[in-house]
């Protein structure tokens, strides 16, 4: 059971969660985080058509047991998912002194978003700042900017940053005139050029929030997770990183973990030099770096992957130096 | 009366430009149709399965069609701001041109923006943008004034249409039962009395200055759609002023080519004469200096500057594209100066010629803002798929750019069939105009 499930993780995460579920349950959060809690603290008591829950706010009612979602099926529509979860403010902080090129959180990612191959929300990019500076491996999501361009220019209100601070697409929305993807300065979107059988799959049916199924014409990208978001879990790639390089947290609470450890999140920045990537176009991102200091793994442990990743680098000075020596 | 006799001698002198079609001009239009089919079949492809029939993806993902799209609606606001001009300031020699600069207005605002169409995934949603308006979007922006402009040159056409009309009507016992309907219907009742003259003429003046202000407003939007991103070739403060000179290069270059094709195609040699392309010259000189001046500013402030992200967009520019910036912004602009500059060298074809270099020029320097910068975005593009990393468009994409310009020309055509190219009411203006001044001039000699 679910329960279960989140028992077995850390007790840190299990504060996480806690903290998560106790600031979420103002009304406007409304029937899916009702519905999570009671799923998860008031499991199946289905003896009759009544079923007592116990409401966010402590007080027991009774309602009929037809009327309650169970997550993951709890569906939040593409009306509710423009609300964001109330008290809320995502942020992420990639810490790239411990990024290897794993690439689980990518894996994840496109698992969970039934994601092709090639098709990345998250990107791990190798950077090299200059030509004496040392490379390192770049985890890149969507940054769900405070001043986002892609919002400011969508012509139709398809795009749009809800007040927990995510940015998000509607698909069912989208008229597919990529204004906002010529408008990211960080290529984090991505268009469906084409139909594919994927999209006919309506087993789920569609969310801005879980960003299933995609649909031809429109535009994608990395949308946080707020599905997970709402059960108090991390997102995917946070979830999935070996390495821990991933925080995730509510900068309202001050709080990141990445699933091991819990920091306060205004003095993991403080202390470690915390950065925001092309900070002087002032779209004011809310994913944060760490700088690649003190590594703790050599560069070079990256290229354990397929062939056809390790080519996508091939323009950076260092793996160019790589190759010639036959490194590579 | 004088004025009536003339009339019915310019319908005789006309009508066998409209009502005849030679051999030459029906192949032409044969073959013209035949292009706007591939071009419909090319779009019925692209509807149906999506534009990944197209050389577009996720890096680049406007191509030709955009580029296409401010080309002809760069046509059509020059061609507002020429028309407009020619017939605010009573240009003397105006009256040849001013038909043709306008239909090519009106022809080139209704094309451009069917380009922008083809850049949409989800044509099935084209209502979302009434629906769901967010005025925020310089998208929002471009469409209201685009129509706007639309509307705007349309009525002013149709102005500059009536007093023409009018003279086809009361002179078109010969023609068939459908043109006369027509021409009756279009005319609205005008009679040319003199106080319906004059309000014509005050109206059309009128939205003469109009077209003008709405020409500048839409296509100044369109620039801002580029100069508004963070893009680093796009987000530049003189896009909007560089978009119209850039526009008014071609527009003028547009007029030049097609003064010389309907002269040469309907013998209207005693019409368009050799003082109207060194007019159009002088004027095409001009603006390719301005032109050329905003192109060397441009370049050279993100050259000097060397800002990392500039750097790497010139870069792109002076290899990948090296050829296509020699051609578009030397060639394309020190070619016509050269040409231009020496009286010796403005004849009728050499004017014809730069023209041309500016128009293909021009079209290859818009391909320059468009694609290679979305080809050097901020973080490199790192990905092994050559279609993401490079763009070059599909037959999809050109067949349906050929469309568009067939479809232009074609159109022309039909329009010539329904009114005088040459504005027959211009004439008897003219004329009448003419015969004033001598009498005045007689009555101040006596």
């Amino acid at each position: 059971m679910e329960n279960n499930k989140t028992k077995k993780g850390s007790t840190n995460r299990r504060n996480f969660l806690k903290l998560g579920l106790m600031s979420s349950v103002t009304a406007v959060a409304g029937t899916s985080i009702v519905s999570s809690l009671a799923a998860q603290e008031e499991p199946t008591e289905s003896t009759g058509e009544k079923v007592r829950l116990l409401t966010p706010d402590g007080k027991m009612v009774e309602v009929d047991a037809t009327n309650i979602n169970k997550y993951p099926d709890a569906h939040v529509s593409p009306a509710e998912s423009r609300k964001g979860i109330p008290n809320k403010k995502f942020v992420m902080v990639i810490d790239l002194a411990r990024c290897k090129n794993a690439r689980k959180c990518v894996e994840s990612c496109q698992k969970a978003h039934h994601l092709d191959y090639n098709e990345e929300f998250m990107k791990v990019q190798l950077i090299q700042d200059n030509e004496e500076g040392s490379p390192y491996w770049f985890p890149k999501p969507c940054f769900h900017c405070d001043e986002p361009p892609c919002v400011t220019v969508c012509p139709t209100g398809a795009t749009f940053k809800r007040d927990d601070g995510i940015v998000l697409v509607d698909n069912d929305r989208c008229i597919g005139c990529k204004f906002c993807v010529t408008s990211c300065p960080y290529s984090a979107r991505q268009f469906n050029w084409g139909h594919k059988d994927k999209f006919d799959d309506k087993s789920q049916p569609y969310s801005p929030e879980t960003s299933i199924p995609a649909t031809e014409g429109t535009v994608m990208k990395c949308d946080f997770c707020p599905d997970l978001l709402r059960q108090g879990k991390l997102p995917h790639c946070a979830k999935a990183c070996p390495m821990g390089v991933i925080y995730f947290g509510d900068k309202n609470e001050d709080i990141v973990t990445n699933g091991e450890e819990t920091v306060r999140f205004s003095e993991l920045i403080k202390e470690r030099g915390g950065y925001r990537h092309l900070e002087h176009l002032g779209t004011k991102p809310n994913v944060y770096y760490l700088p690649a200091v003190d590594r703790q793994f050599p560069l070079e442990r990256g290229f354990n992957v397929d062939e056809d990743i390790i080519e996508r680098y091939k323009d950076v000075p260092y793996v160019q130096d790589l190759k010639k020596q036959g490194k590579i | 009366m004088d004025v009536t006799k003339r009339k019915r001698e310019l319908v005789e002198e006309f009508s066998p430009l409209m009502s005849k079609t030679t051999k030459t001009s029906k192949i032409w239009m044969i073959f013209l149709g035949i292009v706007i089919l591939v071009g419909l079949y090319a779009f019925v492809l692209q509807f149906m399965k999506g534009h990944i029939v197209t050389g577009m993806r996720d890096n680049v993902v406007w191509g030709v069609y955009i580029i296409n799209f401010i080309f002809f609606v760069c046509l059509s606001y020059s061609g507002a701001f020429i028309g407009g001009i020619l017939h605010f300031f009573k240009t003397p020699w105006k009256n040849s041109v001013a038909r043709i600069v306008e239909i090519i207005t009106v022809l080139s605002l209704i094309i451009g923006p069917i380009f922008i169409l083809l850049c949409i995934g989800r044509l099935d949603r084209l209502h979302y943008l009434f629906m769901y308006p967010r005025i925020q979007s310089p998208i929002t922006w471009d469409i209201i004034a685009i129509m706007t402009d639309l509307i705007g040159c349309f009525i002013y056409l149709y102005l500059t249409f009536i007093p023409d009309f009018a003279i086809l009507r009361d002179n078109s016992e010969k023609m068939p039962k459908w043109r006369q309907k027509t021409y009756k219907y279009l005319a609205i009742g005008y009679q040319d009395t003199t106080s319906q003259r004059e309000r014509l003429h005050k109206i059309t003046k009128t939205m003469s200055v109009m077209i003008i202000a709405l020409a500048i407003i839409a296509y100044s939007v369109l620039a801002w759609i580029f100069s508004l991103t963070l893009q680093p070739g796009w987000n530049s403060s003189i896009f909007a002023p560089y978009f119209i000179i850039a526009g008014l290069y071609s527009g003028v270059a547009v007029i030049i080519i097609s003064m010389y094709l309907i002269r040469k195609f309907y013998n209207l040699d005693h019409y368009i004469r050799k003082v109207h392309f060194i007019g159009a010259g002088v004027i095409l000189l001009v603006m390719s200096l301005l032109y050329g001046y905003f192109t060397f500013s441009e370049y050279f402030a993100r050259w000097f500057s060397h800002k990392t992200h500039d750097v790497n967009l010139l870069d792109t520019l002076f290899t990948r594209y090296f050829w296509e910036f020699i051609f578009a912004n030397y060639i394309g602009i020190l070619v016509p100066i050269v040409i231009l500059f020496f009286k010796k060298f403005r004849t009728i074809k050499s004017i014809t010629i730069a023209a041309i270099i500016a128009v293909l020029g021009l079209w290859l320097n818009r391909y320059l803002i468009v694609v290679p910068t979305l080809e050097t975005p901020y973080l490199p593009i790192q990905d092994t798929r050559e279609e993401f990393i490079h763009y070059s468009a599909t037959w999809v994409e050109w067949s349906l750019s050929f469309a568009g310009v067939a479809a232009f020309i074609l159109f022309f055509i039909l329009i010539m069939k329904l009114v005088p190219i040459i504005p027959m009411s211009g004439i008897i203006d003219n004329e009448r105009n003419g015969k004033n001044l001598k009498e005045k001039r007689t009555n101040n000699s006596n």
